[in-house]
Protein backbone atom coordinates (compact mmCIF):
# COMPACT_ATOMS: atom_id res chain seq x y z
CA UNK A 1 0.00 0.00 0.00
CA UNK A 2 1.07 3.56 -0.95
CA UNK A 3 1.85 5.94 2.20
CA UNK A 4 0.09 8.98 1.45
CA UNK A 5 2.31 10.85 3.34
CA UNK A 6 5.06 10.10 0.57
CA UNK A 7 7.32 12.75 -1.56
CA UNK A 8 5.87 12.29 -4.49
CA UNK A 9 8.95 11.15 -7.34
CA UNK A 10 10.60 14.22 -9.28
CA UNK A 11 10.61 11.93 -12.84
CA UNK A 12 6.61 11.30 -12.20
CA UNK A 13 5.61 14.79 -11.69
CA UNK A 14 7.48 16.22 -14.40
CA UNK A 15 6.06 12.59 -16.83
CA UNK A 16 2.76 13.98 -15.66
CA UNK A 17 2.97 18.02 -16.22
CA UNK A 18 4.22 16.89 -19.77
CA UNK A 19 1.65 13.95 -20.66
CA UNK A 20 0.05 14.61 -24.00
CA UNK A 21 1.79 17.84 -24.22
CA UNK A 22 0.64 19.30 -27.56
CA UNK A 23 2.57 22.71 -28.49
CA UNK A 24 3.04 23.80 -24.51
CA UNK A 25 6.40 25.63 -24.77
CA UNK A 26 8.46 24.34 -21.69
CA UNK A 27 11.91 26.28 -20.10
CA UNK A 28 13.85 23.99 -17.73
CA UNK A 29 16.20 25.27 -15.22
CA UNK A 30 19.49 24.33 -14.71
CA UNK A 31 20.83 21.02 -13.07
CA UNK A 32 17.87 18.38 -12.03
CA UNK A 33 14.92 19.67 -13.95
CA UNK A 34 16.79 19.97 -16.90
CA UNK A 35 17.54 16.26 -16.49
CA UNK A 36 13.97 15.72 -15.58
CA UNK A 37 12.57 17.07 -18.88
CA UNK A 38 15.15 15.62 -20.95
CA UNK A 39 14.33 12.38 -19.32
CA UNK A 40 10.45 12.69 -20.00
CA UNK A 41 11.66 13.29 -24.01
CA UNK A 42 14.44 15.93 -25.77
CA UNK A 43 11.82 18.21 -28.11
CA UNK A 44 12.21 20.84 -30.04
CA UNK A 45 9.51 23.34 -27.76
CA UNK A 46 12.12 22.56 -25.00
CA UNK A 47 14.44 25.18 -23.51
CA UNK A 48 16.41 23.41 -21.02
CA UNK A 49 19.03 25.80 -19.50
CA UNK A 50 22.78 24.62 -18.34
CA UNK A 51 23.31 27.49 -16.69
CA UNK A 52 22.39 31.14 -15.90
CA UNK A 53 20.34 30.21 -12.45
CA UNK A 54 17.36 32.09 -11.52
CA UNK A 55 16.63 32.83 -15.49
CA UNK A 56 13.53 30.32 -16.14
CA UNK A 57 10.94 32.53 -14.72
CA UNK A 58 11.72 35.50 -16.31
CA UNK A 59 12.80 33.53 -20.01
CA UNK A 60 9.11 32.14 -19.19
CA UNK A 61 7.76 35.40 -18.99
CA UNK A 62 9.14 36.55 -21.76
CA UNK A 63 8.12 33.99 -23.65
CA UNK A 64 4.59 34.21 -22.52
CA UNK A 65 4.52 37.31 -23.69
CA UNK A 66 5.93 37.19 -27.10
CA UNK A 67 4.12 34.26 -27.94
CA UNK A 68 0.25 35.06 -25.95
CA UNK A 69 -1.53 32.36 -28.19
CA UNK A 70 0.65 29.34 -26.71
CA UNK A 71 1.03 27.95 -22.91
CA UNK A 72 4.58 28.35 -21.05
CA UNK A 73 5.09 26.20 -18.38
CA UNK A 74 8.24 26.79 -16.69
CA UNK A 75 9.92 23.62 -14.45
CA UNK A 76 12.56 24.59 -12.15
CA UNK A 77 13.74 23.71 -8.72
CA UNK A 78 13.28 25.60 -5.74
CA UNK A 79 17.46 27.08 -5.25
CA UNK A 80 16.96 28.12 -9.01
CA UNK A 81 13.52 30.31 -7.93
CA UNK A 82 15.32 31.09 -4.76
CA UNK A 83 17.92 33.22 -6.36
CA UNK A 84 15.03 34.91 -8.40
CA UNK A 85 12.21 35.38 -6.28
CA UNK A 86 12.05 39.22 -7.20
CA UNK A 87 10.96 37.38 -10.39
CA UNK A 88 7.69 36.32 -8.90
CA UNK A 89 6.80 39.94 -8.40
CA UNK A 90 7.96 40.76 -11.52
CA UNK A 91 5.54 38.20 -13.31
CA UNK A 92 2.48 38.53 -10.47
CA UNK A 93 2.94 42.14 -11.84
CA UNK A 94 2.18 41.32 -15.14
CA UNK A 95 -0.05 38.84 -14.96
CA UNK A 96 0.58 36.43 -18.25
CA UNK A 97 -2.32 33.99 -18.79
CA UNK A 98 -0.51 31.81 -20.32
CA UNK A 99 2.57 31.07 -17.96
CA UNK A 100 2.68 28.60 -15.34
CA UNK A 101 5.74 28.07 -12.92
CA UNK A 102 6.13 24.50 -11.30
CA UNK A 103 8.68 24.58 -9.20
CA UNK A 104 10.34 20.93 -7.98
CA UNK A 105 10.82 21.81 -3.93
CA UNK A 106 13.35 18.70 -2.83
CA UNK A 107 14.76 21.36 -0.12
CA UNK A 108 18.07 20.93 -1.18
CA UNK A 109 21.09 21.78 -4.22
CA UNK A 110 21.26 18.42 -5.55
CA UNK A 111 24.14 19.55 -7.99
CA UNK A 112 26.23 20.66 -5.17
CA UNK A 113 25.87 17.93 -2.36
CA UNK A 114 22.21 18.13 -1.53
CA UNK A 115 22.67 21.19 1.37
CA UNK A 116 19.61 22.22 2.38
CA UNK A 117 18.11 25.53 0.51
CA UNK A 118 16.08 28.01 2.54
CA UNK A 119 12.73 25.94 1.58
CA UNK A 120 13.94 23.17 4.10
CA UNK A 121 13.96 25.68 6.72
CA UNK A 122 10.08 26.74 6.14
CA UNK A 123 10.86 29.38 3.78
CA UNK A 124 7.33 29.00 1.59
CA UNK A 125 7.47 29.63 -1.98
CA UNK A 126 3.68 28.95 -2.77
CA UNK A 127 3.00 31.76 0.17
CA UNK A 128 5.58 34.09 -1.09
CA UNK A 129 4.10 33.82 -4.77
CA UNK A 130 0.69 34.61 -3.52
CA UNK A 131 1.61 37.18 -1.62
CA UNK A 132 3.09 39.17 -4.72
CA UNK A 133 -0.57 38.52 -6.17
CA UNK A 134 -0.39 34.94 -8.43
CA UNK A 135 -3.67 34.43 -7.13
CA UNK A 136 -3.48 30.59 -8.08
CA UNK A 137 -0.82 29.36 -6.46
CA UNK A 138 -0.82 25.69 -4.74
CA UNK A 139 1.63 23.56 -2.53
CA UNK A 140 1.49 20.40 -4.39
CA UNK A 141 1.76 16.68 -2.62
CA UNK A 142 -0.39 14.42 -4.49
CA UNK A 143 -0.63 13.02 -8.11
CA UNK A 144 -4.04 14.45 -8.09
CA UNK A 145 -2.75 18.26 -7.47
CA UNK A 146 -0.38 17.30 -10.12
CA UNK A 147 -2.80 16.24 -12.67
CA UNK A 148 -4.65 19.61 -11.81
CA UNK A 149 -1.74 21.65 -12.19
CA UNK A 150 -1.16 19.88 -15.79
CA UNK A 151 -4.50 20.84 -16.74
CA UNK A 152 -4.44 24.64 -15.13
CA UNK A 153 -1.02 24.80 -17.56
CA UNK A 154 -2.46 24.22 -20.48
CA UNK A 155 -6.30 25.70 -20.25
CA UNK A 156 -3.94 29.13 -19.87
CA UNK A 157 -6.30 31.09 -17.67
CA UNK A 158 -4.60 32.92 -15.63
CA UNK A 159 -0.74 32.58 -14.12
CA UNK A 160 -0.17 29.62 -12.05
CA UNK A 161 2.27 28.76 -9.43
CA UNK A 162 2.89 25.34 -8.54
CA UNK A 163 5.68 24.15 -5.45
CA UNK A 164 5.00 20.33 -5.65
CA UNK A 165 7.18 18.92 -2.85
CA UNK A 166 9.46 16.15 -4.40
CA UNK A 167 12.02 13.21 -2.62
CA UNK A 168 15.49 14.58 -2.37
CA UNK A 169 16.39 11.98 -4.48
CA UNK A 170 19.54 11.82 -6.93
CA UNK A 171 18.90 10.43 -10.13
CA UNK A 172 21.00 9.25 -13.02
CA UNK A 173 21.52 12.48 -15.56
CA UNK A 174 19.51 12.40 -19.16
CA UNK A 175 21.28 15.37 -20.84
CA UNK A 176 20.13 17.22 -23.86
CA UNK A 177 22.24 19.24 -26.39
CA UNK A 178 24.27 21.18 -24.70
CA UNK A 179 25.40 23.59 -27.32
CA UNK A 180 23.32 26.89 -26.37
CA UNK A 181 22.98 27.75 -30.65
CA UNK A 182 21.44 24.69 -31.20
CA UNK A 183 18.55 24.99 -28.55
CA UNK A 184 18.20 28.36 -29.32
CA UNK A 185 17.79 27.68 -32.88
CA UNK A 186 15.92 24.99 -33.10
CA UNK A 187 13.24 25.98 -30.24
CA UNK A 188 13.09 28.86 -32.76
CA UNK A 189 12.78 27.03 -35.72
CA UNK A 190 10.30 24.73 -34.51
CA UNK A 191 8.16 27.92 -32.83
CA UNK A 192 8.46 30.44 -35.87
CA UNK A 193 8.96 28.52 -38.63
CA UNK A 194 11.84 28.25 -41.04
CA UNK A 195 11.58 31.93 -41.35
CA UNK A 196 13.59 32.13 -38.16
CA UNK A 197 16.65 30.60 -39.66
CA UNK A 198 16.72 33.76 -41.67
CA UNK A 199 16.75 36.31 -38.99
CA UNK B 1 19.91 82.87 -0.04
CA UNK B 2 18.33 80.65 -2.85
CA UNK B 3 18.62 82.35 -6.41
CA UNK B 4 15.31 82.66 -8.06
CA UNK B 5 16.67 83.52 -11.76
CA UNK B 6 17.70 80.46 -13.67
CA UNK B 7 21.27 80.64 -14.52
CA UNK B 8 23.34 78.39 -17.08
CA UNK B 9 24.31 75.49 -15.48
CA UNK B 10 27.38 73.56 -17.39
CA UNK B 11 25.52 70.20 -16.06
CA UNK B 12 22.46 70.79 -16.52
CA UNK B 13 21.98 70.82 -20.93
CA UNK B 14 19.00 72.15 -22.49
CA UNK B 15 16.13 69.32 -22.60
CA UNK B 16 17.33 67.20 -25.08
CA UNK B 17 16.23 65.57 -27.98
CA UNK B 18 17.98 62.61 -28.56
CA UNK B 19 15.48 60.48 -26.63
CA UNK B 20 12.63 60.97 -29.31
CA UNK B 21 15.37 60.14 -31.71
CA UNK B 22 16.61 56.58 -29.84
CA UNK B 23 12.61 55.58 -29.27
CA UNK B 24 12.05 56.19 -32.97
CA UNK B 25 14.96 54.08 -33.72
CA UNK B 26 14.24 51.29 -31.15
CA UNK B 27 10.65 51.36 -32.80
CA UNK B 28 12.30 50.80 -36.64
CA UNK B 29 14.51 47.90 -35.06
CA UNK B 30 10.75 46.19 -34.40
CA UNK B 31 11.68 46.34 -30.37
CA UNK B 32 8.16 45.31 -28.34
CA UNK B 33 9.52 44.03 -25.20
CA UNK B 34 11.33 46.69 -22.91
CA UNK B 35 12.55 45.45 -19.58
CA UNK B 36 14.06 48.69 -17.45
CA UNK B 37 14.83 49.34 -14.15
CA UNK B 38 14.35 53.31 -14.12
CA UNK B 39 16.87 55.60 -14.26
CA UNK B 40 16.13 59.43 -14.75
CA UNK B 41 18.39 59.57 -17.73
CA UNK B 42 15.79 57.40 -19.49
CA UNK B 43 12.02 58.54 -17.72
CA UNK B 44 11.60 60.26 -21.02
CA UNK B 45 12.16 57.27 -23.11
CA UNK B 46 10.14 55.34 -20.84
CA UNK B 47 7.34 57.49 -20.93
CA UNK B 48 7.54 57.06 -24.87
CA UNK B 49 7.00 53.20 -24.75
CA UNK B 50 4.45 53.58 -21.53
CA UNK B 51 2.04 55.65 -23.72
CA UNK B 52 2.79 53.35 -27.06
CA UNK B 53 0.49 50.52 -27.04
CA UNK B 54 2.79 47.83 -29.30
CA UNK B 55 4.68 48.09 -27.07
CA UNK B 56 5.38 45.65 -23.34
CA UNK B 57 6.92 47.52 -20.54
CA UNK B 58 8.06 45.41 -17.94
CA UNK B 59 9.30 47.06 -14.55
CA UNK B 60 12.09 44.43 -13.29
CA UNK B 61 12.98 44.22 -9.50
CA UNK B 62 16.54 44.05 -10.45
CA UNK B 63 18.31 43.75 -14.36
CA UNK B 64 19.24 40.62 -14.78
CA UNK B 65 15.68 39.46 -15.08
CA UNK B 66 15.65 41.43 -18.16
CA UNK B 67 18.33 39.74 -19.47
CA UNK B 68 16.92 36.57 -18.94
CA UNK B 69 13.42 37.92 -20.15
CA UNK B 70 14.89 39.25 -23.93
CA UNK B 71 15.85 35.90 -24.03
CA UNK B 72 12.73 34.54 -23.43
CA UNK B 73 11.41 37.07 -25.94
CA UNK B 74 14.05 36.19 -28.93
CA UNK B 75 13.00 32.43 -28.23
CA UNK B 76 9.47 34.04 -28.83
CA UNK B 77 10.31 35.79 -31.92
CA UNK B 78 9.98 39.52 -30.26
CA UNK B 79 12.65 41.88 -30.02
CA UNK B 80 13.62 44.02 -26.59
CA UNK B 81 16.01 46.43 -25.02
CA UNK B 82 16.97 47.19 -21.65
CA UNK B 83 17.06 50.17 -20.33
CA UNK B 84 19.34 50.27 -17.08
CA UNK B 85 21.90 52.66 -15.08
CA UNK B 86 25.46 51.56 -14.96
CA UNK B 87 25.20 50.23 -11.45
CA UNK B 88 22.68 47.56 -12.75
CA UNK B 89 25.44 46.36 -15.23
CA UNK B 90 26.85 44.59 -12.48
CA UNK B 91 23.77 42.92 -11.75
CA UNK B 92 23.58 41.32 -14.77
CA UNK B 93 27.22 39.70 -15.05
CA UNK B 94 26.46 36.01 -14.72
CA UNK B 95 23.20 36.16 -16.74
CA UNK B 96 25.10 37.43 -19.27
CA UNK B 97 26.29 34.02 -19.91
CA UNK B 98 22.69 33.49 -21.50
CA UNK B 99 23.20 35.22 -24.82
CA UNK B 100 26.16 34.73 -25.22
CA UNK B 101 26.41 31.01 -25.34
CA UNK B 102 23.06 31.40 -27.12
CA UNK B 103 23.96 33.74 -30.10
CA UNK B 104 20.70 35.72 -29.32
CA UNK B 105 20.55 39.55 -29.66
CA UNK B 106 20.57 41.85 -26.25
CA UNK B 107 20.76 45.57 -26.87
CA UNK B 108 21.22 47.30 -23.73
CA UNK B 109 20.98 50.90 -23.08
CA UNK B 110 22.82 51.96 -20.09
CA UNK B 111 23.10 55.36 -18.60
CA UNK B 112 26.28 56.23 -16.75
CA UNK B 113 27.21 57.36 -12.93
CA UNK B 114 30.10 57.52 -11.67
CA UNK B 115 31.51 59.15 -14.70
CA UNK B 116 31.80 62.82 -15.97
CA UNK B 117 30.89 65.22 -12.81
CA UNK B 118 29.73 62.98 -10.44
CA UNK B 119 29.43 63.51 -6.97
CA UNK B 120 28.56 60.61 -5.18
CA UNK B 121 31.57 58.81 -4.33
CA UNK B 122 29.68 55.36 -3.68
CA UNK B 123 28.87 55.54 -7.86
CA UNK B 124 32.37 55.57 -9.03
CA UNK B 125 33.22 52.06 -8.62
CA UNK B 126 30.52 50.43 -10.50
CA UNK B 127 30.83 52.92 -12.99
CA UNK B 128 34.55 52.80 -13.57
CA UNK B 129 33.59 49.14 -14.09
CA UNK B 130 30.72 49.31 -16.22
CA UNK B 131 32.73 49.15 -19.63
CA UNK B 132 35.00 46.16 -18.62
CA UNK B 133 32.90 43.84 -16.88
CA UNK B 134 30.42 43.83 -19.69
CA UNK B 135 33.60 43.38 -22.49
CA UNK B 136 34.68 40.90 -19.59
CA UNK B 137 31.34 38.92 -20.72
CA UNK B 138 31.18 38.81 -24.28
CA UNK B 139 29.08 42.39 -24.93
CA UNK B 140 30.03 44.95 -27.89
CA UNK B 141 30.78 48.22 -25.85
CA UNK B 142 29.88 51.69 -27.53
CA UNK B 143 29.40 55.06 -25.92
CA UNK B 144 27.86 58.32 -26.82
CA UNK B 145 29.43 60.91 -24.66
CA UNK B 146 27.56 64.22 -26.84
CA UNK B 147 24.10 64.36 -27.58
CA UNK B 148 24.07 64.17 -31.00
CA UNK B 149 25.69 61.01 -30.62
CA UNK B 150 22.99 59.11 -28.93
CA UNK B 151 20.97 58.23 -31.36
CA UNK B 152 23.68 57.00 -34.26
CA UNK B 153 25.32 55.21 -31.30
CA UNK B 154 21.91 53.59 -30.44
CA UNK B 155 21.13 52.76 -34.21
CA UNK B 156 24.46 50.93 -34.24
CA UNK B 157 24.11 49.03 -31.64
CA UNK B 158 21.13 48.03 -32.27
CA UNK B 159 21.86 46.81 -36.04
CA UNK B 160 24.88 44.64 -34.10
CA UNK B 161 22.37 42.89 -31.79
CA UNK B 162 19.89 41.97 -34.23
CA UNK B 163 21.72 41.42 -37.30
CA UNK B 164 24.92 39.99 -35.61
CA UNK B 165 22.72 38.12 -32.35
CA UNK B 166 25.20 39.42 -30.23
CA UNK B 167 24.75 41.33 -26.92
CA UNK B 168 25.15 45.21 -27.46
CA UNK B 169 25.63 47.90 -24.76
CA UNK B 170 25.50 51.51 -25.02
CA UNK B 171 26.86 54.00 -22.62
CA UNK B 172 25.18 56.70 -22.48
CA UNK B 173 28.19 59.36 -20.66
CA UNK B 174 27.20 61.54 -17.68
CA UNK B 175 28.32 64.52 -20.05
CA UNK B 176 25.14 64.02 -21.93
CA UNK B 177 23.04 63.46 -19.03
CA UNK B 178 24.07 65.96 -16.85
CA UNK B 179 25.39 65.44 -13.44
CA UNK B 180 23.32 65.72 -10.61
CA UNK B 181 24.28 67.52 -7.28
CA UNK B 182 22.84 66.42 -3.99
CA UNK B 183 25.06 68.80 -2.45
CA UNK B 184 22.89 71.61 -3.95
CA UNK B 185 19.57 70.17 -3.84
CA UNK B 186 19.71 69.41 0.13
CA UNK B 187 20.55 73.41 0.18
CA UNK B 188 17.14 73.83 -1.25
Amino acid sequence: MTNPNALLHRRDVVNELLRDRGDILVIAGLGAPNWDVSAAGDHANNFPLWGAMGAATMMGLGLALAQPKRKVLVITGDGEMLMSIGALATVAVEKPANLTIAVLDNERFGETGMQKTHTASGVDLAGIALAAGIRTSRTVRTMEQVREIRDLAHQGKGTVFALVKINPEALVFTLPPADGVILTTRFRQSVLGDEALYN
Amino acid sequence: MAETTAKPNPASPPLPSWPDDVYRILKEAGVRQVGMVPDAGHSRLIRAFDADPETRLVTLTTEEEGVAMLAGAWLGGQRGVLLLQSSGVGNCINMLSLPAICHMPLLMLVTMRGDWGEFNPWQIPMGQGTQASLEAMGVIVTRADTPDDVAPTVWGAANLAFNTWRPAAVLIGQRVLGAKNFKELARK
